[in-house]
């Protein structure tokens, strides 16, 4: 079950220029688990060697940012839409 | 007419030489975006807090098509020295720029009390090699804003060109 998952353009060099791509999974994080399948450079990009969501980045489902939900637990359908964005700071 | 063939640097020295900087290296942003850019950090500075937002452009291009204010989420008591730009304002700006065919390609942000200039923190925890960074000083009457690019902790500025809407 495909979902469409839109990338910031940091991450766009390691899915082949990018901008959106289409992952399969009933979670999350099974959707994350089948990008890096594709694009093996996304591996430690959006999470953790621990298997947690990466500190600097931000993921949202549709409207609503997972951290908020069930983080990578959090259940996606086919016309979701999972947006990562980087976390954006200064001083 | 062609200049006579001296070395660059002194003609450098009085602006304006077309060898001066080379064009890829130019920001050209118009001048309603540049003057919100301005406005948003004056009007944040009152509070006093550090203002941000995004920059939209098509990718590897030098133009900002379009800037889209946001929220600093920062600790109220901690705005006037960080930003962290709203992610939920971030999302609404990237479907936006997506629906016209752009990407988000740089931030700016304000800085109340210090120069136009990128400060440790900002260079630490700058997101993407590939983007734009607009910081707009307000510590004096007259605003400064300046861009630069962040390179593995390597600051290079990029001097922006103030663009008249096609119009005119």
């Amino acid at each position: 079950m495909p979902v469409e998952v839109r990338l910031p353009t940091v991450l766009r060099q390691h899915a082949a220029g990018q901008s959106s791509v289409k992952a399969n999974g009933a979670t999350v994080g099974e959707v994350f688990e089948d990008l890096v399948r594709q694009f093996p450079l996304l591996a430690n990009q959006v999470i953790t060697e621990d298997g947690s969501l990466h500190k600097f980045v931000n993921v949202y489902r549709n409207d609503d940012d997972v951290r908020f939900l069930d983080k990578l637990a959090t259940p996606v359908e086919e016309a979701d839409v999972i947006t990562i964005l980087p976390a954006v700071a200064g001083g | 007419m062609p200049g006579p063939a001296i070395a660059g640097n002194r003609l450098d020295a009085f602006g304006g030489h077309r060898r001066r900087v080379p064009s890829t290296s130019v920001l050209r942003i118009s001048r309603a975006d540049w003057q919100s850019i301005i406005d948003h950090s004056l009007a944040e500075a009152e509070k006093p807090a550090e203002a941000c937002g995004l920059l939209a452009g098509e990718l590897g291009d030098m133009d900002v098509k379009a800037v889209y204010p946001c929220g600093n989420a920062a600790p109220a008591d901690r705005q006037n020295v960080i930003y962290e730009l709203d992610s939920r304002d971030y999302l609404k700006a990237d479907r936006d720029a997506r629906e016209k065919g752009w990407d988000i390609i740089g931030v700016y942000h304000s800085h109340t009390h210090t120069q136009a200039y990128p400060s440790p923190t900002d260079i630490a925890q700058a997101p993407d090699p590939s983007w734009h960074y607009i910081v707009a000083s307000v510590q004096h009457p007259a605003p400064v804003v300046r861009s630069y690019t962040i390179v593995d902790g390597e600051v290079a500025e990029e001097p922006l060109v103030l663009e008249r809407p096609a119009s005119q």
